[in-house]
């Protein structure tokens, strides 16, 4: 029996006599995520985090308090019963422990490995609170991925009988996904219609394989086709049909809009036209669904081949670039970002992990312009030393810059990874609906649009959002459309 | 049967190329079963066309005609990746992995007069439909086709068919008059009274300096751009171009534009960003080729 083996079967037996303490559990130490070796992942794309054992995740469960007010729900966007499916992990019960979150989430082991536990259900745990550190709250996210992983599927959710209704689902990534499974669950003839050649959405084009295997997410796709879902690609709603002929020719009865990111931002400064500039969403997309990465190997998508790269940003999306460009073969990868560390919205593991695999964080920098050759190419990028002042609407202290502080990274390539706006196409191609001033669309709290039997979330609605919140909506959405296509 | 569900039979269509010509060495003109797009595809627009599922490249082509009783569209292509090259080796028979669209904003169609349409190598291809849809709105339309030689001119017939005038132009003399399409063009905006609007499409360069002899004329110049795009969607931002000092995207605020409010200096530098590793990829293919015997006929 190894250390920890031992330690778990103490902690058990300790538990079973009704004597295991909060003490107790204090100090059972925070379980690291294994993964794999930070050298060797440089130049491969295979998954990073490689998952706990079941010691390790018994072990971790045993560390939560199981608190009555359960602080952790209330942080869950989909209010997982999160204390009940610890316990149940702790106890050894995983079947258990999967049908607990099931009940409200669908894709866990997606939102395991992508929720940003941080600022989520791990930030209000009663341990983290007790330790004045998030990163000492039971790890909720690698629990919740430990059990969807050892699900070896197979069990299909109870499909209702037919109700003659049809439901179109547009776009396939976390929102639409979740959409489809609930009103086909209640017996809807239910289509989903991606705009791409293969479906996933931003789990498929945006976020990468090291982080989520494209395996999990084509099994969450196998099991929406058993249960009956009809999955349409290279369907563009608004151009190859729109919705009003969807709703008024091809009879369906309800619509839920999930497509998604729209166009890139870019931060309007000399030189983002050069030959080496790209939006995220272009990298990623050349190297996830394109497969870039085996350019002349299989793939004929090309990606720059580059070798000191600058992304710019300091979300999720920076993080994946930036680490995608040094499985790219890129010598040095730097990160600039115009706040403090502190201030990232990246997942605090996406952090570890990128400065783990070498890359240069510049925090409190923006760039000023971007250099070029005669021919078009980048060849560097001239940033401002920025120092933080007064806190601005979002509560974060404004980045003000440094006069006379610019400095040039020799770089190649630049990889603006600022954000998205709307998607625009849904927008011009239907009139009827209400949209706002950035171009989201306007929904109540059942996501009901101001076109009757339209229901929309996501990025779509919320702008920027995360799996787990699209995810969120198209539950939402589904329960709102189940009850209005039952209304007599 | 409710029309749903001949939806879904139009849907699960398979990509089949219906009748393929050769126009030239390397121009290859395809009709291809797409019902959905056949319908709803207006002039100006374009498709994504993905050679095979898994690994082909995305690449966009604008839609050179298209029969929504067949339900097939028409595309001309030129030969000059490893993708395209794949497409020209493609039969009668033989399918796409995958066709997307339509795509991008329709031509905007008006009386606007006299309209010059100026096509370029297979940018004749494109322009056809939409000299069509300006004939059918009223205007009298002047077309300029021009082509390195009299073997690489495409469509002759259907512009004559739809067109008060056509001068042929051709780099060498081998057919029309030797000249570049902008010297006839010039001649148009000198007449009295001026053509109303020009449409330019071709190669970038022959729509830039189009641009540029419109421009002292005052005549209005749309041109169709067809710049890098990965999703064709509004998604990407790979397509984007500088038009009136404003950062636009082709895919979705295009792919026409005010041709005097394009920088294309900076679209040619981007356009030739891929150049090298193309290039790589097509030698591989044809080497590829040679070995399995794909070139003996």
């Amino acid at each position: 029996m190894t250390r920890d083996e031992e330690r778990l079967q103490e902690l058990l037996e300790k538990q079973q006599a009704g004597l295991l303490k909060a003490a107790d559990r204090y100090e059972i130490p925070s379980q690291p995520m294994p993964a794999q070796d930070a050298v060797r992942r440089r130049s491969n794309i295979d998954e990073v985090a490689l998952g706990y054992t079941e010691t390790q995740a018994r072990l971790e469960a045993m560390r939560c308090l199981q608190c009555k007010n359960a602080p952790c729900v209330q942080g869950c966007p989909v209010r997982i019963r999160i204390r009940d499916f610890v316990a149940a992990i702790a106890e050894g019960q995983y079947d258990q422990a999967l049908s607990i979150i099931r009940e409200n989430s669908l894709l866990p082991a997606v939102c395991g490995r992508v929720c940003p536990q941080e600022v989520q259900c791990q930030e209000t745990c009663t341990v983290g609170r007790k330790f004045r550190d998030v990163e000492k709250s039971v790890s909720i996210g690698r629990l919740e991925r430990f059990v969807a992983d050892r699900d070896k599927g197979g069990s299909l959710p109870k499909i209702a009988p037919p109700t003659g209704k049809k439901v179109a689902v547009i776009g396939s990534g976390p929102g639409g996904i979740v959409c489809a499974a609930d009103t086909r669950r209640a017996g809807h003839d239910v289509t989903v219609f991606e705009a791409f050649h293969k479906p996933g959405g931003v789990m498929v084009y945006g976020i990468p394989e090291f982080r989520l295997p494209k395996a999990i997410v084509q099994d969450e796709i196998d099991v929406l086709k058993k249960m009956g879902v009809q999955i349409v690609c290279n369907f563009i709603i608004g151009r190859t049909r729109t919705i009003g002929e969807l709703m008024k020719e091809d009879g369906f009865d309800a619509v839920y809009i999930g497509v998604g990111a729209g166009l890139p931002r870019f931060m309007g400064i000399e030189g983002e036209q050069l030959v080496g500039v790209y939006s995220a969403n272009e990298y990623l997309t050349r190297s996830n669904l394109m497969r870039a990465y085996e350019f002349g190997k299989g793939s004929d998508t090309p990606i720059a081949r580059s070798r000191r790269v600058a992304v710019v940003g300091g979300g999720n999306v920076a993080m994946d670039a930036a680490r995608t460009a040094v499985r790219l073969g890129a010598e040095k990868v730097y990160l600039v970002y115009r706040r403090s560390e502190k201030e990232m919205p990246a997942r605090i593991e996406e952090v570890h992990h990128a400065k783990e695999e070498g890359i240069e964080f510049h925090i409190l920098q923006n760039p000023k312009r971007i250099l070029g050759d005669e021919l078009g190419n980048v060849v560097g990028i001239e940033c401002l030393r920025y120092e933080l002042g007064e806190p601005d609407d979002s509560g974060r202290r404004r980045p003000v810059p440094v006069a006379g502080s610019e400095f040039v990274l020799d770089v190649d390539t630049v990889i603006v990874a600022i954000g998205n706006g709307a998607n625009p196409l849904i927008q011009q191609t239907t009139p009827e609906l209400e949209f706002n001033k950035w171009g989201n669309i306007v929904v109540d709290e059942k996501c009901a649009t101001s076109m009757k039997g339209v229901y929309a979330g996501g990025d779509i609605v919320l702008g920027a959002a995360t799996v787990i919140l699209a995810m969120g909506q198209g539950r939402t959405a589904a329960a709102a459309i189940n009850e209005y296509l039952t209304q007599p | 049967m409710r029309i749903g569900d001949v939806l879904f039979q139009e849907v699960i269509v398979t990509y089949k190329i219906v009748s393929k010509k050769q126009l030239s060495d390397n121009v290859f003109t395809v009709e291809v079963e797409a019902p959905l797009i056949a319908r709803a595809r207006k002039a100006g627009q374009f498709v994504i066309v993905g050679v095979s599922d898994e690994y082909g490249e995305r690449i966009p082509l604008t839609i050179a005609g298209a029969d929504p009783d067949k339900g097939t569209i028409r595309l001309v292509f030129q030969r000059v990746g490893k993708t395209t090259a794949q497409m020209a080796d493609m039969n009668v028979g033989d399918s796409f992995g995958y066709v997307a669209g339509p795509l991008g904003r329709p031509t905007h169609v008006e009386k606007f007069g006299t309209v010059v349409c100026v096509g370029g190598g297979i940018g004749t291809a494109p322009l056809l439909p939409i000299a069509t849809a300006m004939k059918q709105a009223g205007n009298t339309i002047l077309s300029i086709l021009g082509a390195r030689n009299k073997e690489l001119l495409i469509l002759e017939e259907e512009f004559r068919a739809v067109s008060e005038e056509v001068i042929v132009v051709t780099d060498d003399g081998s057919y029309g008059r030797k000249a570049l399409v902008t010297e006839p063009l010039k001649e148009l905006c000198q007449r009295d009274p001026k053509p109303n609007l020009a449409v330019a499409i071709g190669p970038a360069i022959m729509m830039k300096f189009c641009c540029e002899t419109t421009r002292p004329f005052q005549v209005p110049t749309v041109v169709s751009l067809n710049t890098i795009m990965v999703d064709g969607t509004g998604m990407c931002g790979g397509c984007r171009v500088e038009v009136g000092g404003k950062t636009k995207f082709v895919c979705v605020d295009g792919p026409e534009f005010d041709g005097h409010q394009v920088d294309f200096d900076q679209m040619m530098k981007r356009m030739s960003a891929y150049h090298k590793q193309e290039q790589q990829a097509h030698q591989a293919y044809q080497e590829h080729r040679c070995k399995i015997g794909l070139d003996r006929k």
